[in-house]
Formats: structure tokens, sequence, C-alpha cells
């Protein structure tokens, strides 16, 4: 490892000591925040890869039963009977903050009323694929928004998780290394200077 | 803060989204899709949901998005069934966190 270019004093010396101990801790304190990271991001990605094989398999079969509903039905109906959604859902967004990671947290709120929570369409206008399309459709919903939530937090995490290894592995292979040597390079040329001026004291008191 | 959820992709996938409540939007190339994705993003959308086909077109502009804390970008399949580049990306996730894929 290549030491630092520096001149062998005191001064630098004591520099570079408190140097190495800054570095010391922010390694072991970045080393805590990527364990702790980790930790909970294995927890997180596990129930993410399940909720989207889940929500991936319920989706397509919604979908194609629409398709097929809609291949039987005039698309104007389709579209009158979409016009105006029977539900809504809005979205509160908040950060929240998991080892410094900043995080969104999705708060849903369905306001469909209880009684009328069925989409009113004639018999005529519609088919049986609809009705089922429509419910197949509202039974994923909810784990469609649970999924963009930990999905969003895992693609933060796994970014964060990222930066701090390098961090660390940066403070552990280079910056603490390199310290070390140049302070031992240092001590070692003042304790040699410092046994030249003894020697050179006891040869002018031997001339004398 | 109340924000909205929106769903860019084919006409065919996508129009049941509305009868949940969600803002639908068509698309079928490219450059439509990275604009109203754009747009959306603007307008204070906290969840795009994109058809995997479109989001395979253009992988820049959801990266764009990735880093930052909304819009969260969804991969969804479509009628077709799934690209599998959802599941890639939790994939991508896991190893660039771990350093290997564990799942």
């Amino acid at each position: 490892m290549v030491k630092l270019n520096v001149n062998p004093t005191r001064m630098e010396l004591a520099t570079l000591k408190a140097k190495l101990s800054t570095a010391n801790r922010g390694h072991k304190l970045l080393k805590d925040k990527q364990d702790e990271l980790m930790r909970q991001f294995i927890l997180l990605i596990r129930r993410n890869n399940e909720l989207r094989a889940e929500v991936e398999t319920k989706l397509t079969k919604a979908m194609q039963s629409f398709v097929m509903a809609k291949a039987l039905l005039n698309e104007k109906f389709i579209e009158e009977l979409v016009a105006i959604p029977p539900r809504s859902v809005s979205l509160d967004l908040y950060e929240k903050n998991i080892m410094s990671v900043k995080v969104p947290v999705m708060n849903f709120k369905y306001d469909d009323n209880e009684d009328s929570e069925e989409l009113v369409y004639g018999y005529l206008n519609s088919n049986s694929e609809l009705d089922t399309s429509i419910e197949q459709m509202a039974d994923v919903l909810k784990q469609l928004l649970e999924l963009s939530e930990i999905e969003k937090t895992c693609q933060l995490m796994a970014d964060e998780i990222e930066k701090t290894r390098r961090r660390v592995n940066a403070l552990e292979y280079m910056t603490i290394p390199r310290y070390e040597e140049t302070i031992y390079f240092i001590q070692m040329k003042l304790d040699e200077s410092e046994r030249a001026a003894i020697t050179r004291l006891m040869k002018v008191k031997d001339m004398g | 803060m109340a924000h909205k959820i929106g769903v860019v992709g084919d006409k065919d996938s996508i129009l049941p989204f509305k009868m949940l409540g969600f803002d639908v939007f068509f698309a079928s190339e490219a450059k439509e899709a990275r604009t109203t994705i754009d747009r959306l993003a603007t307008e204070n959308y906290g969840i795009i949901y994109l058809t995997e086909p479109l989001g395979k077109l253009i992988p820049d502009t959801i990266k764009r998005y990735d880093e930052e804390i909304s819009p969260a970008i969804i991969l969804i399949p479509n009628h077709l069934g799934s690209l599998d580049i959802g599941k890639k990306r939790i994939q991508e996730n896991v190893e660039k966190a771990v350093g290997q894929n564990i799942l």
C-alpha cells in the first residue's frame, strides 16, 4: 500500500493520528448501518418477490377476462361503463426514515361505500366475463398497492446499500491502511532522527 | 399530502383499472409513454403503473425515477402475460445490495 506523501514531522503525525481515529469511527458506524440495512432489506425483498409473483398471475388473469368481455361486447358499452368510476382510491404519501434512507410510506383510502360497492350496470350491456374481471380486479387491488410500497422501498434501499458498501470498503481497504502506514513511517523517521541526535551529542562530549 | 395513482399502457389491458378509480392513460409507443410518464411525474402522481411491453421500450426513463422517492414506477403485466421484467428488476436489486442472487 502506498503511503501518503507527507513530511515526517510531529505535527503531521498528530494530524494523521486524529484522522485515523475519525476514519475508524466512521468505518464502524457505516458498517453497522450496512448490516442493519441489509437485515431489513432481506426481510422486505422476500416479501416483494412473493407478492410480485402473486400479483402478476392475478392481474394477468383479470386482464384476460376483461379482454374476453370486451371482445364480446360493443366497445361503446364498455367505455360507458367505465366512464364514471364507482370507487376512488386516494393515496397519502409521506416519508419514513430507515437508517437515513428516505422511503415512502403509502396510505391508501378507499372511499367506496359498502352499499354501492358493486358496479351498477345492466344485464343487457354486460356479460359474465365482465363480472369475473371486475371481481378479480377488486381482489388484486390491495396486494397491488402493497407491492407498490414494498417495491419502491426495496429499490431505494438497494441503492443505499450499494453506496454504503462502497464507502465501507473504501475506508477499510484504502483510507485506513494508508493512514496506518504513513503513521508508522513518520514514527520510524522520528525515532531514527532522535537516535542520530543522541549519537551526535555523545560524539561531541567525547571530543571535549 | 394527497397523491394520485396513474396507469400507463395499452388500452385493452389497463381499461379495467379505471373501474378501481385509477387515472388511466393510453399509450402504444415509446415516445407517447415517455412523455406521459414525465408529465405525470410533475403532476403529483405518487404511483405510476406501467405495462411491461412499454417498460421494455423505455428503460432509461424508468431508471431516472428509480432514485426518487416519488413517483414509484411499478411494472405490471399486460393481458398477454408477464414478460418477467418486473421480476428481473427485483433480482437486480438483490444482486446490487447483497452481491449475489439469494432468492
